[in-house]
């Protein structure tokens, strides 16, 4: 093995990095807004919007995120009136056209594990802030959401971890990240083998740093069921 | 000329793509159910190696399943594209053979997506393994059965029972992945529709079929499952 082109190809896709986690991050702060939007919807118990919800849920469930890709990044173009309009500056861009396509899908995905959050609130709880006089939509903000996301963390992070791979699909419409920028040396060099552990660490330390980000979260967010801190002791020379 | 309509182009006439868009979806399929078999087999020894297995075997299949759950499946593709053809080009030049042999893209697009399932499927079996009580296993041995009879008896039905709800989410992920095989080149579905959207300048109408015949093959085959899933829960009591 030659450490050398190791440690060359490490340093070009370490340049690539930041465009990886861009996607990534902007695809899941995006999407998650919009699945805590179908999942309410899916909740609300008006009809329209739930069969909507269900049917977007269905559709990009079951079609592989490359498709949804090229349908927005390529297909888009065949409408020549949509050239026309403002969101052509936005649609022309591989880079948005991935963000999009990204978030679209990740918020199918998570649509329903915040729902499976939503749903694991005890009615208790909600009776409980009702009780004390509080809103509708306080109740929601103080009390279910808070519950529902410390739930549905564990859920989440697999999708996290699954969009952070599903970024490496932009590079198929020519966006130059991490995976991008590995199949340009391969096929420069021929090396698919060396360029594959690298690309593969850095993919895999990417996804270590995340589990361990969100199992910090989730310590932080289920104080209830850690053992109390050791008590102070009063005065040392009680004794 | 005017443009074919949608309804044209899924049909059998002078501008229809229908036949070749059917065999794509054959092709879809073969890729998506070797990849998904290799990934059984697979997971069945990866599952043997974690449950059973010394400490090097363990680790082994963790390394295999962290690994491989953790990297993007395109960058799996690639190194069976581009690395198969590095070793059958190094092969082909110990006999003699002249410069560069590529290494067949279904092959590899199989490889791949079998390799990618097969992390997947260790954790199924392994989990469900662990579901089937052990008593039944004691009762086994305890009426003289052999290692062997006991496995094929008992053991495997009771795993592929616990087993066929997981296996059916490995097997729409691996659906899903086959359409990233296109990047090899193989003519399954998304591939055969790159072709006719560069062919026809209709991108959409080509991009919007092939996502509605994944979605018809996604339902179809859930359907299927869900039906085997009741045949092999026959035996058991709900509620």
């Amino acid at each position: 093995m030659d450490i050398l082109f190791l440690w060359e190809t490490f340093l070009s896709l370490i340049t690539a990095l930041p465009l990886t986690l861009q996607l990534a991050a902007s695809a899941i702060v995006l999407g998650a807004f919009l699945a805590l939007g179908l999942a309410l919807c899916r909740l609300s118990g008006i009809l329209p919007l739930d069969w909507f919800a269900r049917a977007y849920i269905f559709a990009f469930r079951g079609t592989p995120l490359l498709v949804q890709i090229f349908l927005i990044y390529y297909g888009l173009s065949q409408f020549r009136g949509l050239r026309q309009t403002i969101l052509w500056s936005v649609l022309r861009e591989p880079y948005w056209c991935a963000v999009i396509a990204l978030m679209l899908n990740t918020a199918a995905y998570s649509s329903e594990i915040i729902r499976g959050g939503l749903l694991s609130v005890p009615f208790g709880q909600v009776e409980a802030a009702r009780a004390c006089g509080m809103s509708r939509f306080m109740t929601f903000r103080r009390i279910t959401l808070p519950l529902a996301i410390r739930q549905a963390l564990p859920g989440y992070s697999n999708e996290m971890i699954s969009m952070v791979k599903a970024t490496s699909l932009a590079s198929i419409i020519t966006i130059m990240e991490v995976t991008g920028v590995a199949a340009r040396i391969i096929s420069e060099t021929y090396r698919a083998i060396e360029v594959f552990i690298v690309a593969g660490a850095i993919y895999l330390a990417i996804n270590f740093i995340l589990t361990q980000l969100v199992a910090f979260a989730e310590y932080r967010l289920s104080p209830h069921l850690r053992q109390p801190a050791a008590l102070p002791t009063t005065s040392t020379g009680a004794a | 000329m005017a443009q074919p309509t949608i309804w044209e182009l899924i049909g059998t006439g002078p501008n229809g793509w229908g036949i070749a868009l059917a065999i794509a979806a054959v092709m879809t399929i073969l890729i998506a159910l070797s990849g998904f078999v290799i990934g059984a087999v697979i997971g069945v020894f990866g599952a043997w190696a974690k449950v059973a297995g010394g400490p090097v075997t363990r680790s082994i299949a963790g390394f295999y399943t962290t690994v491989l759950r953790g990297i993007p499946d395109l960058l799996v593709i690639y190194l069976f594209y581009f690395g198969g053809s590095a070793v059958v080009t190094a092969i082909g030049k110990l006999f003699g053979a002249q410069g560069f042999i590529g290494f067949p893209g279904f092959l590899a697009g199989a490889l791949a997506v079998g390799i990618t399932s097969g992390a997947q499927q260790t954790e199924v079996f392994r989990g469900a393994f662990k579901a089937v009580p052990s008593g039944e296993l004691e009762a086994a041995t305890a009426c003289g059965m052999s290692r062997w009879l006991r496995f094929r008896r008992i053991l495997a039905p009771l795993t592929l029972r616990h087993a066929i709800p997981g296996m059916g989410n490995v097997w729409q992920v691996t659906l899903k992945e086959s359409a990233l095989v296109s990047v090899t080149g193989v003519v399954e579905l998304l591939r055969q529709s790159q072709i006719g959207a560069g062919s026809t300048g209709l991108p959409f109408d080509f991009y919007i079929i092939s996502a509605a015949i994944y979605l018809a093959i996604s339902t179809v085959s859930g359907g299927l499952l869900q039906f085997s899933e009741k045949r092999f829960t026959r035996g058991v009591r709900r509620g």
